[in-house]
């Protein structure tokens, strides 16, 4: 049994463990995989929150949890799942097309029109037209990373690295709900009014978040989109 | 969590359609200290509150469920459980009460679940009028309380008769005070919680005067003391710490946060996180300037940002942080971010 190459899980307190691996893609695939394996059974059930980020996945616990046997059973799995991935692949790959098939299913398309405060500023500085900075932006399909920031929030990875801009020097006092932004290696959608230093694009009117809707976030980690300019819908 | 936006701009402004039990991110950075919020009324409470001001003409079924009608919520009281668990993911924190041992005592004083809603009172000030006989109990911050002008104390049940006023005075060490009510305070949940989370907006409005509360059937359980002896209020606070993540990237580890006097908490600090002065804890050469990608956060983490002056987040903390985390405050210490005053010290010991 073999440990992921660059995996660590270390305690965060006495209620959290992170687990530290080396890229947003191995995060994506160890948040899917411990969703997966979590259940009401020990070692898991101790488990309160599940929290993805850019490097990192962060399961915090209830008081008490016995954290070592948790951080046991992490490890142990990471390993499982990553020697069946690789012996998948060694047989004939058929684990992958199927996880391709059941993705394209389930993107997530928002209508947005493209009339942002910083297009022209995102044109200057990339040295596209506006048109192409649309056109490049609404081409990938974009997988959620991760969220944070407020509820609802999602970082979207899969930008084109033609439109990669840092964000604003002095951050705007209010970016509206359903502002379609950039910043970074990442594109975002604004679920409220917030201040935000990120580059506006566009806007669209889909509800990010709604507490009385099941599930709440239209985003949760995982989740592939693709932006639709309003017109070519 | 500076606040940079207008209070002009109104529910009427946002883009967004107003959902019940979520606040504009907006309003809610305003509102980190212990300054009120504004705007937030509108979808949650108005209702109830006018319905029920008549309750006194309506059968008596429906007299028991609105029971509770605030006078006056004094600097700001909360809605508060022991929190909304697992939803951090997609941005949602934990919250819930700042000092969780004083709710949950306050809870069992008066055979409540542990984890029933309370009323959370910053720095007193509350008052409350019964509209039914109610079983209520104090615990947390100490300080002077009062029903129909006689004192009472706190960690023992109390049974208030119909149209009985409690009232809550300043506390006279630290900041919170927690009132269980038996039956608990039964305002809609939101995400499976009554908490309310003053960084993310969601869940309940800070009480407003005019609010009528409903309480919750009653356990079939009757309290079984009729008080309880607690521990003395600390004459020092104390923080056991633990070496967080990045213990490795300052110079001294842990000990930067350990040693000399401690840290005096700053006015900037709120259920979001304690704002400290003291001691810089500086980072190695080698980590100096290093940026760290954004991850996850807990209650009770000491994140260090560049100016060396640490923070430590409390239960309505930003679910993810890019600053490294030296240390962790112990799960069993996190009331004290709870309960400790602006202007106080603390102290870190390796615990």
């Amino acid at each position: 049994m073999s440990t992921p190459a660059d995996l660590r899980v270390v305690p965060f307190g006495d209620a959290a463990l992170l687990v530290e691996v080396a890229d947003l893609a191995a995060v994506r695939r160890v948040d899917d995989v411990l969703r997966a394996v979590r259940g009401g059974d020990a070692p898991w059930d101790v488990v309160v929150d599940q929290v993805p980020a850019a490097r990192t996945v962060l399961l915090r616990t209830v008081p008490g949890a016995d954290l070592v046997g948790l951080a046991a059973a992490v490890v142990a799995t990471l390993a499982r799942v990553t020697g069946e991935a690789a012996e998948g692949d060694a047989d004939d790959g058929a684990g992958s097309d199927e996880r391709v098939g059941a993705d394209a299913e389930d993107v997530v398309h928002l209508s947005v029109v493209y009339d942002g405060e910083d297009l022209a500023e995102v044109a200057g500085l990339t040295g596209l037209t506006v048109e192409e900075v649309v056109a490049v932006h609404a081409g990938p399909t974009y997988t959620v990373a991760f969220g944070g920031f407020m509820p609802g929030f999602a970082y979207l990875v899969g930008l084109d690295p033609r439109l990669r801009v840092p964000r604003r020097a002095t951050p705007r006092e209010r970016v509206p709900a359903g502002a379609v932004a950039i910043a970074d290696e990442y594109s975002a959608v604004y679920p409220a009014a917030t201040p935000g230093g990120w580059r506006l694009l566009g806007r669209c009117d889909a509800v990010l978040f709604d507490v009385a809707r099941t599930p709440p976030a239209l985003l949760p980690p995982g989740t592939r989109v693709r932006f639709v300019p309003r017109g070519s819908w | 969590m500076t606040g940079t936006g207008g209070t002009g701009t109104g529910s009427g402004a946002r883009a967004a359609p107003s959902v019940p039990g979520v606040r504009g991110a907006h309003d809610v950075r305003e509102a980190d200290g212990v300054g009120e919020v504004h705007d937030a009324r509108e979808v949650d409470d108005i209702g109830e509150v006018h319905d029920t001001r008549k309750v006194d003409d309506v059968p008596e079924a429906r007299a028991t469920h609105a029971v509770l009608e605030v006078l006056d919520p004094g600097v700001q009281t909360l809605v508060q459980d022991l929190g909304r668990p697992g939803w951090a993911h997609v941005g949602v924190g934990r919250s819930g009460a700042a000092d969780g041992a004083a709710l949950r005592l306050a809870n069992r004083l008066i055979a409540n679940p542990e984890g029933a809603a309370g009323l959370e009172v910053l720095m007193g000030g509350l008052r409350l009028r019964t509209r039914v006989p109610v079983t209520v109990a104090l615990a947390g911050a100490p300080g002077p309380a009062w029903v129909d002008g006689v004192r009472v104390g706190p960690h023992a049940p109390l049974e208030l008769p119909r149209g009985a006023v409690l009232r809550l005075g300043p506390p006279v060490r630290g900041l919170r005070t927690y009132v269980a009510v038996r039956g608990g305070v039964d305002v809609p949940p939101v995400l499976g919680s009554r908490a309310t989370d003053v960084l993310g907006g969601i869940g309940p409005s800070p009480l407003a005067a005019g609010d009528v509360l409903a309480v919750g059937p009653p356990p079939v359980g009757w309290p079984v003391v009729d008080v309880a002896a607690v521990r003395l209020w600390p004459d020092r606070w104390v923080l056991p710490v633990v070496p967080g993540p990045h213990v490795d990237w300052f110079a001294d580890g842990l000990d930067a946060l350990l040693a000399g006097e401690g840290y005096v908490v700053t006015p900037a600090s709120n259920r979001v996180a304690l704002r400290l002065d003291g001691a810089p804890v500086t980072r190695t050469d080698e980590r100096d300037g290093v940026e760290l990608a954004s991850q996850g956060l807990v209650a009770g983490a000491v994140q260090v940002p560049p100016d060396g002056a640490p923070v430590v987040f409390g239960v309505d903390h930003p679910v993810t942080g890019g600053y490294p985390v030296v240390g962790v405050v112990r799960s069993s210490a996190l009331g004290v971010l709870g309960q400790v005053r602006p202007g106080e010290r603390v102290r870190f010991v390796r615990g």
